[in-house]
């Protein structure tokens, strides 16, 4: 993408900073979030998590918790917690395009 | 003769039995109930022991209290189930062969599962109320405590009743103002989740409501350990939160006969069609209640609403019609606010908490998402109906799908 194309698209976010529509997302706008989240480089860790929680939010409608990204995306805690500091959850959610993790009210 | 097994004999799995065994021809069926033991809990009592409003008596029962005349009863621990030889093996040796099967085998807590939560100061100064042994010895603390550091931390989602540990405080609020100890008492909620209130609807109408109660609020926070000398828990990004009583809702977990049958997620929940409620795998098992993975809330009211739904396609399946009912993800929760009051939330899948007036809309005598008196005596009548009308499977004035009627945007 040039940066012609990056400056005219316009991506509505919700009231939490996170994608309003899933559907807008693509790998570019994922280094564009990423890059306001203070993470300058998308690493293949970096990536291994951000496909995984796409893939868990289409089959499951929900993110995955930190155990679920642990055990099934192939990366401890520790190091997820180095890709994404304060809160891979949430951050990766957000980088992957996804919605904030919600309660039940 | 066919054979329909129901694992598990807690909430859903005893409304199912008193649905099934009335209807299905006795010549042609046979219906088998397993549990483990032989008392019933109502868990949703567990959270007022602590407080010592109920005693052990107010929340067990003979199971057997409410199975239908007739019914087959085994007592046994499930071993697994081997669905592709369409049986169940049972620790006590035997072999229950099935043509449709039920799992309603719930969710337990595993505080084990955090780094050094059963460590030394499990239950002296560390404890849980999702058991029943759990809320009596925390009942036990709380009489002779004076004060200090409490804290409420949820070890991570999902768990069984997500509101429980907001309603532990408001009710620990009021507690501790009655014996006239609140301002001794500091009170600290620490989620995994974004806040304590996280519907655009519920933040906006009870955003303010942990600071109006003087509760601090530490979100986002996910446990890594205890430090038992140091009375502190630890999160992934090295938070330290100090306790003096520590309150935790450890992580919540399918049984262990799920993950032995290789049936289960990582949490031994088992995957389950959101809407149908039958295995995503095998076209001769249905799940129900907790045991399933469903983003529907884990609570007594949605198992209740599923059963109306599973009941109808069961009865489809075994007579190889298409399953046409449909669960919304319906759910309906009582929360205690303290002080005689209480809050009531209606919701399912695509429609959050709103509020309006419930059942009838703009009669109530229940309002939503607003603190009542009223909302505080359907909580404690909540408990009745469950006994006499719920477990025995009688339809309560409830829709099983979510109302839109009464209701405000
Ligand atoms: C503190 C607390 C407060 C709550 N408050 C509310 C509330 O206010 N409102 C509400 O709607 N819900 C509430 N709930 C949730 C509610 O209790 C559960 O959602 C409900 O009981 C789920 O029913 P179930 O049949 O799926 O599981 P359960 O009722 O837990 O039944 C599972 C059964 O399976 C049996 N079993 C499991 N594994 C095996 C095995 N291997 N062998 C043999 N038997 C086995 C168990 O012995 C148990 O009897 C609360 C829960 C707790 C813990």
């Amino acid at each position: 993408m040039t940066i012609k194309e990056l400056i005219a698209r316009t991506i509505e976010l919700d009231s939490d900073g996170h994608l309003k529509n899933m559907n807008d997302w693509d790998e570019s706008l994922a280094n564009a979030l990423a890059f306001e989240e203070q993470i300058f480089e998308l690493t293949p860790d970096h990536w291994k998590v951000i496909n995984y929680m796409r893939n868990e939010f289409k089959t499951k409608g929900d993110a995955p918790s930190i155990r679920k990204l642990t055990k099934e995306s192939g990366i401890d805690t520790k190091t997820l917690y180095a890709l994404f500091p304060k809160g891979p959850a949430k951050k990766a959610a957000k980088i992957a395009g996804l919605p904030k993790p919600k309660g039940c009210i | 003769m066919r054979k329909l097994v129901i694992l598990g004999a807690g909430t859903a799995g005893t409304v199912m039995l008193n649905k099934l065994h009335p209807v299905l021809n006795k010549d042609e069926w046979n219906i088998t109930i397993v549990d483990q033991d032989e008392t019933h809990y109502y868990q949703p009592g567990f959270l007022f022991i602590p407080f010592g409003i109920y005693s052990k008596n107010d929340v067990m029962k003979p199971r057997r209290d409410f199975f239908p005349p007739g019914a087959d009863v085994v007592v046994s621990q499930i071993e697994r189930i081997e669905p592709q030889q369409n049986h169940v093996l049972l620790m006590n040796g035997k072999t229950l062969p099935y043509d449709y099967l039920i799992i309603a085998t719930g969710a337990q807590i595993h505080p084990e599962e955090t780094e050094g939560m059963k460590d030394g100061l499990w239950h002296k100064n560390i404890f849980d109320f999702y058991t029943v042994e759990g809320a009596l010895a925390l009942a036990n603390f709380l009489k002779y405590w004076e004060g200090g550091k409490l804290v409420v931390n949820v070890s991570e989602m999902p768990i069984k009743c997500p509101v429980a540990p907001l309603e532990f405080l408001f009710l620990a609020d009021s507690y501790f103002t009655e014996r006239g100890i609140r301002r001794d008492v500091d009170f600290h909620f620490v989620t995994p989740l974004p806040g304590a209130f996280t519907k655009p609807k519920a933040s906006l109408i009870l955003g303010d409501f942990l600071e109006k109660k003087n509760i601090r609020l530490t979100s986002e926070f996910n446990i890594a350990r205890v430090d038992n000398e140091n009375k502190t828990i630890i999160s992934w990004d090295n938070v330290e939160v100090p306790f003096d009583l520590l309150v935790t809702i450890p992580t919540n977990k399918g049984d262990d006969c799920i993950k032995r049958s290789g049936m289960g997620d990582e949490l031994n929940f088992v995957p389950t069609d959101k809407q149908t409620l039958r295995s995503l795998e095998y076209e001769n098992i249905f799940i129900i209640g907790d045991a399933t993975d469903l983003p529907s809330s884990k609570a007594g009211s949605a198992a209740h609403f599923q059963s109306d739904i599973l009941f109808a396609n069961v009865m489809s399946a075994i007579e190889s019609r298409p399953l046409r009912a449909r669960f919304d993800g319906h759910t309906n929760c009582f929360i205690e606010s303290g002080f005689g009051k209480g809050i009531l939330i209606d919701f399912n899948y695509d429609t959050e908490p709103l509020p309006g007036k419930f059942p009838l809309p703009g009669v109530g005598p229940f309002s939503l998402l607003e603190e009542t008196k009223m909302n505080h005596y359907g909580k404690i009548m909540f408990r009745w109906m469950y006994w006499n009308f719920l477990l025995k499977g009688q339809d309560l004035p409830i829709e099983s799908h979510m109302q839109m009627a009464g209701k405000r945007k």
